[in-house]
């Protein structure tokens, strides 16, 4: 089997995977890092977000192969110990979370959006392609432009 | 909807045990579990109580209040609704309170469905929290010997004139032996509470944003090993041949199992048993509905409509035909169990809304006595009514029982979507008779698909057949809700071999929308406006309050660009009642954007008003998908979406840019809440669509 080495929120991992086994499975069933959450496995739900590099993306369709060398950071990893980014404590202000299964990839997109653009529109907001079931868009809406405020 | 504050007392008794612990039957009427003392009686003697049919509230020696609740959470906020209950009239710090779910128990009530749960918990909550604040009390009391009217509680402490202070966490095994408080175990009055009513945040939201919130599939408990299912292409569909060598021949494979609705691969990770379900060799036989599309089921449904019969003389129609498609549940979390199943016993992990009956169902399907089977209750991540039955379970307990290992059982999002359930497809005929300016007779006809197996009771995943949703109330059409004269409604069905189930708002979501539509066309019928006219024809007070505040708020009536409009719609129902006002960009018809909803409910007493509102942004979601974009469709006996790629359900780009809620001083018994928007939601999306387009659209979703 061979063996893949990354940052993982700050620290280095090594795992043994198949080299086509997606990212979301290695976090979640060989490291028990379940932050990110299966929605789909098709990278169209996007439950599963998380950063590679800095930037947004889906682990349930990256490879873990892809990632190697990388640095991998999950809902986990965003806060800096016990102080929340300030995504977080915009969501925390907002109380967006109803169910909440969808909110580690819905804060780890919207921190992903203010990091490229720190004053998005709703022109930008609209293109966040995350699903909320439980229709929570209005109150995620205002927290990334109250999270954009104080950032 | 005249309201008044119900004086019904609640028994609250007490628990024996070493830190004080009190008990509310759930139900007014429950007789007093056994075991257990009534506070108000004679008896100073302390048993020892069981939790069946209770809630049950303990403090503990590290000061926390702990109710575990027999009721689930699936975003509903209902463990914070409950814990400010319990905040209010412990005075304790909302930080104090915790609420873990309670697991499958014997007795009582442990349902959570019908918008029932902040109703039906409101009483006994407060009774209980009471109770244990006046033992508190009495025990600083005594410890202090200062009188007991002289001391008052705040952030879980006792404390005395001169300043001294006790937490309720050091005063508990003195107030375990308190028989008879020395004051008042009444709930406080409305006019003093200052927790109930105040927008409060949910007490798990750190939890989620962190990725600390455990549901189903996070759990690593009894070392289950991942599994998922081959499904058959069509509903019902059944393994004809299996060679599963190659499968088994892949690493990580622990077993393959044939179960009723396909057919199971257990292995070391969801990786190793997906490639594995996929190198299945299986031939399928069609299921029963192989034969149907949607273009028949519609056809049946059309022919299963009773029919209208004769209009009044001298009167002149308003009406038509409307069709709803089939709706996934969906929810963000798809269903998941884990079960570790031995010869003797057997225990379950998964979020239920009726972990009671699913116990029964398991304990029958797995040979074992129900008192065997423990069913541990956890999160959802949501449900919409798709967590009142247990398909999962009831296929993770019977691979587990067939591998001989613990299994974490999980559909994927393909099974959800494909597999069920789903709210039923329906089609409705309603006419409106009106004579002189007045609606005379209002009639509505409908007919939708029900769950019908060869094999009664049982569906193709094992589970049982949805519940009966509507807990005996009357049809929408009959609840009296508008002066329409003579009001009647009866309906037919289509039995269908597919897994249905009670979807957000039952029966409501369907009829009352297409009825809302109905009224719109009655006003323009009578050249009326839609507010206007449904001012002078809704009989109650309250709705009609929450009409006039949408229409106010949302500036009804104001001038809009060609292409836009507004809408509105009201709904009542659970003791509640809702009027939404939405504004919608429809100069791409195909392409419409919902840009605006304001909404108005009076639900009584609203515990968490922030929560409330919450539900209110869920349901216009819910509306604004179920009317525009989001259904699911039969071919050839399969349904034919497979994600959220071709279930098209609200993104934020279908989002309402402005959402605002509007909630009602009104007081009062709380009523229901967690379903009420939906109807109201769809009707006002579907009104100002049809404002916005001078079209009328009779199928939903309109993209359909």
């Amino acid at each position: 089997m061979p063996s893949y080495s990354f940052v993982l929120n700050g620290k280095q991992v090594t795992v043994e995977a198949p080299a086509d086994m997606p990212l979301l499975w290695v976090l979640r069933d060989l490291l028990e890092v379940t932050g990110p959450k299966y929605g789909c496995g098709v990278g169209v739900c996007r439950a599963c977000t998380s950063h590679l590099d800095g930037a947004e993306f889906q682990p349930c369709v990256v490879p873990v192969a892809d990632c190697a060398s990388r640095e991998v950071t999950t809902i986990e990893g965003l806060a800096d110990g016990d102080r929340l980014h300030p995504v977080q404590q915009a969501w925390l202000d907002c109380d967006v979370s109803q169910c909440g299964f969808c909110q580690p990839g819905q804060i780890m997109a919207a921190a992903a959006l203010l990091k490229k653009t720190p004053n998005p529109t709703d022109t930008d907001i609209d293109r966040i392609e995350n699903v909320c079931r439980c229709g929570t868009y209005s109150r995620i809406r205002e927290a990334i432009k109250k999270a954009s405020v104080q950032g | 909807m005249a309201r008044q504050l119900s004086r019904r007392r609640f028994i609250v008794h007490t628990l024996a045990a070493s830190t004080l612990t009190v008990a509310a039957p759930l139900g007014c009427d429950a007789s007093p579990a056994e075991g257990a003392e009534p506070t108000s009686g004679p008896s100073d003697v302390l048993v020892t109580g069981t939790d069946d049919e209770m809630l049950v509230l303990e403090v503990t020696a590290a000061n926390k209040v702990v109710v575990r609740l027999p009721r689930v959470e699936v975003g509903q906020g209902i463990t914070t609704a409950v814990a400010m209950m319990i905040a209010e009239e412990l005075d304790a710090r909302l930080a104090d309170v915790e609420i873990p779910l309670a697991e499958a128990r014997t007795r009582g009530n442990q349902f959570t469905g019908g918008s029932n749960s902040v109703g039906s918990l409101y009483g006994p909550a407060r009774a209980l929290a009471a109770t244990a604040r006046a033992k508190l009390v009495t025990a600083a009391s005594r410890r202090w010997h200062v009188p007991p009217g002289k001391l008052h509680t705040r952030d879980t402490m006792v404390v005395a004139p001169d300043g001294r202070t006790a937490m309720f966490g050091s005063l508990t095994a003195a107030a375990a032996r308190i028989h008879r408080p020395a004051v008042s175990t009444d709930p406080k009055p409305a006019s003093r509470h200052r927790v109930i009513g105040r927008p409060t945040s949910r007490i798990d939201a750190r939890d989620i944003v962190t990725g600390r919130a455990k549901y189903t599939g996070d759990l690593a408990v009894a070392g289950a090993k991942p599994t998922v299912v081959a499904r058959p292409p069509t509903l019902g569909g059944k393994v004809r041949s299996l060679d599963d060598r190659a499968a088994r021949a892949l690493p990580g494979v622990h077993a393959v199992v044939r179960i009723e609705g396909g057919v199971a691969v257990v292995a070391d990770t969801f990786h190793h048993a997906f490639k594995a379900r996929d190198a299945l060799r299986i031939t399928w036989s069609p299921g029963p509905l192989a034969a149907l599309s949607d273009v028949d089921v519609r056809a049946r449904l059309r022919a299963a409509v009773p029919p209208l019969g004769t209009p009044l003389l001298g009167t002149r129609q308003v009406g038509g035909e409307f069709e709803f498609a089939f709706v996934g549940h969906a929810p963000m979390e798809v269903l998941t169990a884990v079960a570790d199943v031995r010869e003797h016993s057997a225990e379950i992990w998964f979020s239920s809304q009726t972990p009671m009956d699913a116990r029964d169902t398991i304990a029958s399907a797995t040979g074992l006595p129900a008192s065997k089977v423990r069913v541990h209750v956890l999160r959802g991540g949501g449900s919409f009514g798709r967590r009142l039955t247990y398909d999962a379970a009831v296929e993770a307990a019977l691979v587990s029982k067939a591998a001989r290992r613990p299994v974490k059982l999980m559909w994927s999002r393909s099974d959800d979507m494909r597999h069920g359930r789903m709210r039923p497809a329906s089609h409705h005929r309603i006419r409106a008779s009106h004579a002189g300016g007045r609606v005379v007779a209002f009639t509505h006809m409908t007919a939708s698909v029900s769950e019908s197996y060869e094999k009664p009771g049982v569906t193709a995943q094992g589970g049982v057949t949805a519940m009966g949703a509507r807990a005996g109330g009357p049809l929408p059409s009959d609840s009296g809700l508008y002066n329409f004269g003579r009001v009647s409604g009866d309906s037919g069905s289509v039995g269908l071999a597919m897994p249905l189930g009670a979807w957000r708002s039952v029966d409501s979501g369907t009829m009352r929308t297409a009825e809302e539509i109905v009224v719109d066309d009655i006003a323009r019928s009578l050249g009326q406006d839609p507010v206007a006219f449904r001012r002078t024809t809704l009989r109650g007070k309250a709705v009609r309050a929450v009409l006039d505040r949408v229409a106010d708020a949302g500036h009804w009536g104001r001038s809009m660009p060609d292409g836009h409009a507004q809408g509105v719609a009201v709904h009542e129902e659970y003791g509640s009642c809702v009027a939404c006002l939405v504004e919608i960009d429809a100069r791409d018809p195909k392409n419409p954007r919902v840009t605006k909803v304001v909404m108005a409910a009076d639900v009584g007493t609203a515990v968490n008003p922030r929560g409330l509102e919450a539900q209110l942004m869920g349901t216009a979601v819910d509306g604004i998908s179920t009317v525009l974009t989001a259904g699911l469709h039969l071919d050839r006996g399969a349904v034919r979406e497979g994600s959220f790629a071709d279930f098209h359900w609200a993104r934020h780009r279908h989002a309402p840019l402005h959402f605002e809620a509007h909630i009602m001083p009104s007081g009062g018994d709380p009523g229901g809440a967690g379903e009420l928007g939906v109807p109201a939601a769809a009707g006002a999306v579907a009104n100002a669509y049809a404002r916005a387009t001078g079209t009328r659209p009779r199928r939903f979703p309109i993209s359909f």
